[in-house]
């Protein structure tokens, strides 16, 4: 059998980055190839120049065994070859439909477009994907896991040969997960060749025929899934040991209440919603996707309006309306959506670690100096091991994973003593997942509330000293973590209340 | 099943809400306020004769506003269509008068010129990644320059032609309707609103005008020729130009070289008005439209009122902020 794609060598530079050294990596039809590597180990540039984004600087590349060098999305298309990125990359301003066939819309004579055919098109491959979603709704108004669903179903609509998935998985919830691997188990059956890359490990195992190990850019290992244990695999990945081991609870229970909410209630996303974190605690919220928690976190932040509700700091109300007026009351927040909402991609990590506290490295002119905040950049650029090449480069060239440590860099150093992070390991390895978990324990130790939204379960049960969860709008529970188990967190996560269901029974 | 259809009516009523139809109405909804405003203090406003002077002043800049509002959706900014309206009608002359060509000749290669300009600022923007605003402000002072250079400063008269005034100031369908003399010139900007709307809602160049306002990247990542499609929508916005060149011309009886400069601007206001973003991505033709019908009203009640030329242009500098705050605000209250 001969592999759908084989590169040798491959070789890629950026300035100041040798990405790729030599780098192999070889695809057969009907597996899946996971390809795993801490943040930056040139997982997405090695896939970027399969799929013809990036131009390789050396090495060879085979497609069905002839040689191939696409120099471009299309070229890459035309042989059979579809990407998801890693970074969402749809048009907001347009519907799903005309997202998911961009480039190929189905045209009637003299370039009339045939919108009929575009939306009955996307919705067959919305059906294949089991995807509840009009085709004609604009992008913007959809959450960031639906818009990676319409994603994944831009690249099917091309029935690539070979489809690449750069952490599809990264904003999904388990049921579309499980939604997704049913269309990967399909793709496999019809001789697809999947490309894998995902820093959830528990993934791997379930659904990686291979699995393609890179650390620093070059080559490690290429392992059967099956037989390898996940320790190996990680310690492939990391080059060292991680431990794993959860750390004791500290009892909080006598410590001052740092944040408390009560009755927050807008609309029907978050309603009537109430708790509080004491300092030194770490309070996760669980749920799933949609039940409301971003919701609240934004509305803490004043970055949302509230219909009711109070917010009290220290035990003292205070009316926050804007991100500003939280931010001095001591509040910070790490939005899910780093490209969004966290980052200034074209600056530089100094302008960016440095943006959310400007003042202290202001002089009284008004002038910045630069001195200062090269000396804080490098600072967390070592404390959370971004991998950067310098602190002056551009954040839009880091990876994935090191762009989030930014974000994180940028909050600490605003220094406000209660820190809600909103997914803060999201595309993060699991190398540099244990150092964020670290460094999260540190900040509670050092006196300071924390909050922690995931949609992860494993990392809640890790990290909280006591796990809220949502459903629907509504806190369904609250569970000290001795008491936390995966089921019963689910059970608290799917308990819809009755007016829900009974509104669901008058409409069908 | 009962979900889905839900959803459908759901996002239909959204759209309808908060969708362009709200700032359309509300555009439009200034434009009714106006003209009811502005006939209860004078009765001399609402007669035909003047309703057709506004017509009239707002087909130029209404054409080049249509031009305009193609660019600028596609997230790019054409600064060059007022002086390559002129650059176009010099051309219409050189070939008319200076040459002697038959008229539809001339009206061809006004409208070839205004293309090939488009074409040439598109090839800018797009293959050499020349910032829009550069490469038009570029394009801006070469077809100011050449227009004076190739007339000789002078203008050009189209006595020779005959007819060639009728095309802005004719009147089809008064032939037809004596009681409504709307003049051809204002008859054309509607054809090219219709046309250009029809495109931009219809067909692929349209809808890669708002892929690419929206995330050029992404279009890009798709598999698409976005440098193929930016400069087609450059060329078909130039030859809109063109066609507002001929309706000047035509009005003027003559190629005025020396005009031109400063309608880019009141174009890129009627289009800001009309609720296109200026970052691309989102925008309608028929906003267009009311926009320069706004401003056109504005300018003409103002007049009848004898309020001084000055303060004409500080209220238009206002009406401007005023409609993109209305603008903001809606999308703020949206988010
Ligand atoms: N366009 C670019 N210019 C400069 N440097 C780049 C560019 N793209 C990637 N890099 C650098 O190349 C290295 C590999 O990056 P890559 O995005 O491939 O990592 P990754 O393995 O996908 O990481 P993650 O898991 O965080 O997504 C990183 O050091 C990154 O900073
Ligand atoms: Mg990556």
């Amino acid at each position: 059998m001969t592999n759908l794609v084989e590169m040798k060598g491959i070789e890629k530079r950026f300035p100041g980055v040798h990405a790729l050294k030599d780098v192999q990596f070889d695809l057969r039809p009907g597996e899946v190839h996971a390809l795993m590597g801490e943040n930056g180990a040139g997982k997405s540039t090695l896939m970027k120049i399969m799929s013809g984004i990036y131009a390789r600087d050396g090495g060879e590349m085979l497609v069905d065994g002839k040689p191939a060098a696409p120099d471009g999305p299309r070229a890459a298309q035309d042989l059979g070859i579809g990407i998801i990125h890693q970074e969402l990359s749809l048009m907001n301003d347009l519907t799903a439909a005309q997202n998911v066939l961009i480039g190929r819309e189905p045209r009637r004579r003299f370039g009339r477009l045939d919108e009929a055919a575009l939306n009955a098109q996307t919705a067959e491959i919305f059906a294949s994907l089991n995807l509840k979603m009009d085709p004609r709704t604009q992008v913007s108004t959809q959450t960031i896991a639906r818009q990676q669903l319409i994603e994944i179903a831009k690249a099917l609509s091309y029935s690539p040969r070979v489809l690449i998935m750069d952490e599809p998985t990264a904003a999904l919830n388990d049921t579309e997960i499980n939604e997704l691997f049913k269309v990967i188990d399909k793709l496999k059956n019809d001789g697809v060749g999947i490309v894998y890359i995902s820093h959830r490990m528990d993934e791997i195992k379930r659904i990686a025929d291979r699995v393609t190990i890179l650390r620093d850019g070059a080559y490690i290992d290429t392992v059967q899934a099956a037989d390898t244990p996940l320790s190996t695999i990680i310690q492939l990945m990391v080059g060292r040991e991680v431990t794993q081991d959860t750390p004791d609870i500290p009892d909080t229970s006598q410590s001052p209440v740092a944040l408390e909410v009560r009755n927050l209630s807008r609309g029907s996303e978050v309603r009537d919603v109430s708790f509080n974190v004491r300092k030194g605690e770490i309070l996760g919220f669980a749920g799933l996707m949609g039940a409301g928690r971003t919701e609240v976190a934004r509305i803490i932040f004043g970055a949302d309006p509230r219909d009711s509700g109070e917010i009290l700091v220290h035990e003292q109300p205070v009316n926050i309306r804007t991100p500003h007026t939280a931010v001095q009351a001591g509040i910070g927040y790490l939005s899910e959506d780093r490209k969004h909402f966290g980052l200034a991609v074209d600056m530089t990590v100094r302008a960016n670690i440095a943006m959310a506290d400007l003042g202290r490295f202001a002089g009284r002119s008004g002038v910045l100096n630069e001195t200062a905040m090269e000396r804080v950049a490098l600072e967390y650029i070592d404390r959370l091991g971004i991998r950067t090449p310098s602190d002056m480069q551009e954040v839009r060239f880091l990876s994935g994973g090191n762009q989030q440590k930014v974000v994180i860099a940028k909050w600490l150093l605003r220094d406000c003593d209660i820190l809600i992070f909103d997914e803060p390991t999201r595309g993060i390895d699991i190398g540099a997942k244990s150092e964020i978990y670290a460094l999260l324990e540190d900040l509670a130790a050092q006196g300071r509330a924390i909050i922690v939204i995931s949609s992860e379960l494993p990392e809640i049960l890790r990290l909280s000293h006591r796990i809220a969860v949502m459903c629907e709008g509504r806190l369904t529970g609250i569970v000290p973590r001795e008491e936390a188990t995966q089921e019963n967190i689910m059970k608290l996560a799917t308990q819809t209340d009755g007016l829900a269901e009974q509104t669901e029974e008058t409409t069908q | 099943m009962t979900a889905t259809i839900n959803t459908n009516t759901q996002g239909t009523l959204a759209k309808l809400a908060a969708g362009g139809a709200f700032q359309k109405i509300l555009a439009f909804a200034s434009l009714v306020i106006l003209l009811i405003g502005f006939s209860i203090a004078s009765p001399n406003f609402m007669q035909t004769s003047n309703m057709i002077a506004i017509l009239q002043a707002t087909s130029v800049n209404g054409v080049l506003a249509i031009a305009a509002t193609l660019v600028i959706i596609t997230g790019g900014i054409d600064l060059s269509v007022g002086t390559l309206m002129t650059f176009t009608a010099v051309m219409t002359g050189v070939v008319l008068t200076n040459i002697g060509m038959p008229l539809p000749i001339g009206v061809l290669a006004g409208i070839a010129t205004g293309a090939f300009c488009g074409f040439l600022s598109g090839t800018f923007v797009a293959r050499m990644k020349i910032p829009p605003f550069i490469a038009t402000l570029g394009m801006m002072l070469i077809l100011k320059g050449l227009s004076l250079v190739i007339s000789g400063t002078r203008p050009i008269y189209f006595n020779d032609t005959p007819g060639f005034d009728l095309i802005s100031r004719g009147s089809l369908i008064g032939e037809v309707f004596p009681a409504l003399p709307i003049p051809n010139g204002v008859l054309i900007l509607f054809l090219v609103a219709g046309a250009t709307s029809y495109i931009l809602s219809r067909t692929v160049l349209g809808r890669y005008c708002f892929a690419l306002g929206s995330n050029e990247e992404a279009v890009r990542l798709s598999g698409v020729n976005t440098n193929n499609w930016k400069i087609a929508i450059y060329t078909l916005s130039g030859a809109i130009v063109g066609i507002a060149g001929l309706i000047i011309a035509s009005r003027l009886n003559s190629a005025q070289p020396a005009l031109g400069l400063g309608y880019e601007l009141e174009a890129i206001a009627a289009v800001v008005i009309g609720g296109t973003s200026l970052s691309g991505g989102r925008g309608t033709i028929l906003g267009t439209l009311i926009g320069a019908l706004i401003m056109a009203v504005l300018l003409n009640g103002l007049r009848i009122l004898s309020v001084a030329q000055e303060w004409q242009t500080v209220v238009t500098g206002a009406i401007i902020i005023l409609a993109v705050y209305a603008d903001t605000v809606r999308r703020r209250k949206q988010s």
